[in-house]
């Protein structure tokens, strides 16, 4: 249950849950998310541009024109948060990844004082959960990661890191969907590709709440499977 | 379908083709984006009696040369624009904005400069014949998404008409950009994070808008604003118009092709009825910010709606 609605601007509504960021909090926001886009999908209710959850709030966008910001509070505060659910939303998604592409290994073995193998061993055993997609299409922002694998970001961010670098930072897993500059420890890289702009359907292959298990692979597989894309 | 089309001579800086916005993605990482501009966008539109979810493209400081490769057109240029019609015949027509032409084959618009403003609007009767992406045309550059591979016009590109001219008339209304330079807003949700004399000093200050400004972001310079409870704050939705002040004390308004979602304290938020105002301010310009209550805002917007209702009603025909 969120802990404080306000406005953003004259079109926009922020439901903060409260400062922590854990997945039991996160559930909440997501559930709400799916809430909201399933009333404006059944026409329950009107007007709403956009729904973006994050780690602990929900920000909805509405069409001044069509709704305002006290009908949107009337409305949220007039959900029973014990019927909300997640289940029939959440996927599993395995997600190949080839950890010969580490560009940090080396140096995360060195700073954690693990074993290059154990700590390719946690993280592929890890079940992350993605508490957000967002910054730039199809970017996942997953957790959480065992306290032993618990990285700051590269003092000096990289200009280019390669698409499907999958990165870690605190307890925190990302995969980069497009070359781009990014400061995360690079662990390893996915040939799976996170979004399509020919798929006007289904663009985005993961969604918030969605959990993913990384399985490891060869180069020569990610080749292959890179090739089929 | 037609087979009529422009042939881009020269694409000018920052030419897209936008419409009202892709909405319903940013959950995936994908901003709305859109006109910048919606009155100048809307007015475009009723000229040439398109619908408007019509697309248009959008250029700023220094539009295309296009030349009709292809069929018979009727156009419309929207904002302050320095324009001009290359005939066939190679003679030149000074252009007008806020009415619509014809445009036969073989013709060129020459669209020169937007005047003490940033964005123009180019519509043709019926439409663009680009492909959608998720339910808009309008091109979001930063992560190359919609048509033309999501990448700005660029030069020898052709551009696809849906139809060709049918309406005989052509229409022209009296409208203007707005000049004034106070910008009104609403406090954000950190509004609090400020300190007491930064919280006054921001409504008393003038801005100036800086050259660090695009589609994404406008940068402001002006008196350091002063954060007292932390210059960070957990990633969250971004709102069109939201004013964040990162940790150097110097706000930047976030604008229609804006991150998904950021971290950083958000003083104010442009109200809607402003929007429009600020986006065509060009650098340089100093504003200043007017605090004003969500019940104000939403009459404002009512008025601002009704004001293009007003406009696009008084639309006539050229005798």
């Amino acid at each position: 249950m969120f802990k404080k609605l306000s406005n953003i601007g004259d079109c926009g509504i922020v439901c903060d849950f409260g400062n922590e960021v854990n997945q039991k909090i996160n559930t909440e926001v997501i559930k709400l998310f799916y809430y909201v886009r399933q009333q404006t999908f059944n026409q329950n209710l009107e007007g709403i541009l956009n729904c973006t959850p994050s780690y602990n709030k929900l920000i909805i966008n509405f069409d001044l024109k069509k709704i305002n910001a006290t009908k949107i509070l009337n409305f949220l505060k007039s959900i029973d948060f014990t019927k909300l659910k997640l289940s029939q939303n959440k996927k599993k998604w395995t997600i190949p990844i080839c950890y010969d592409f580490a560009m940090d290994l080396e140096n995360m073995s060195k700073v954690l004082k693990i074993d290059k193998d154990e700590i390719i061993n946690i993280h592929s055993k890890t079940v992350f959960f993605i508490y957000m997609i967002g910054f730039v299409p199809g970017h996942p922002f997953m957790g959480d990661l065992d306290s032993k694998l618990f990285l700051n970001r590269l003092k000096t961010p990289r200009v280019k890191i390669p698409a499907g670098s999958v990165g870690i930072v605190e307890k925190f897993c990302n995969i980069y969907p497009y070359e781009s500059p990014g400061g995360w420890n690079i662990i390893g890289k996915t040939p799976t590709k996170l979004f399509n702009k020919k798929d006007s359907n289904k663009p985005c292959l993961l969604s918030p709440g969605d959990t993913v298990r990384f399985k490891s692979i060869s180069k020569k597989e990610f080749e292959d499977l890179g090739n089929e894309q | 379908m037609s087979n009529n089309f422009f042939e881009v001579l020269r694409p000018g800086i920052n030419t897209t083709f936008q419409d009202k916005g892709r909405f319903g993605m940013q959950h995936l990482g994908v901003a709305p984006s859109g006109c910048m501009d919606h009155k100048s966008f809307l007015i475009a539109n009723a000229l040439v009696s398109n619908d408007e979810k019509e697309g248009v493209l959008e250029f700023a400081y220094q539009g295309p040369l296009l030349k009709l490769a292809k069929g018979k057109t009727k156009f419309a240029i929207t904002g302050n624009v320095l324009f001009q019609i290359i005939n066939s015949k190679n003679e030149t027509i000074s252009g007008e904005c806020n009415r619509s032409y014809d445009l036969d084959e073989g013709d060129q618009i020459d669209i020169l400069a937007t005047r003490q403003s940033v964005y123009g609007y180019l519509s043709v009767e019926g439409g663009f014949e680009v492909e959608p992406f998720c339910n808009s045309i309008s091109i979001l550059a930063r992560a190359n998404i919609g048509p033309n591979e999501g990448k700005k016009i660029n030069i020898k590109n052709k551009i696809p008409l849906k139809t060709n001219r049918k309406e005989k008339n052509n229409y022209a209304v009296n409208f203007s950009l707005e000049k004034k330079n106070v910008i009104r807003i609403l406090k954000g949700p950190q509004f609090d994070y400020f300190s007491e004399s930064s919280k006054k000093e921001f409504f008393f200050k003038e801005y100036k808008i800086t050259n660090l400004t695009d589609r994404m972001g406008m940068r402001l310079e002006g008196k350091v604003l002063k954060n007292i409870v932390s210059t960070n704050i957990r990633s969250e939705g971004i709102t069109k118009g939201a004013i964040q002040v990162p940790e150097d004390g110097q706000p930047i308004v976030l604008l229609t092709d804006h991150p998904t979602i950021g971290g950083y304290p958000k003083i104010a938020n442009v109200i809607s009825a402003d929007y429009d105002l600020l986006v065509q301010k060009i650098p340089g310009t100093n504003i200043s910010f007017k605090c004003i209550d969500l019940q104000e805002a939403e009459q404002l917007y009512k008025e601002w709606c009704s004001n293009i209702s007003k406009i696009i009603k008084d639309i006539k025909k050229i005798k």
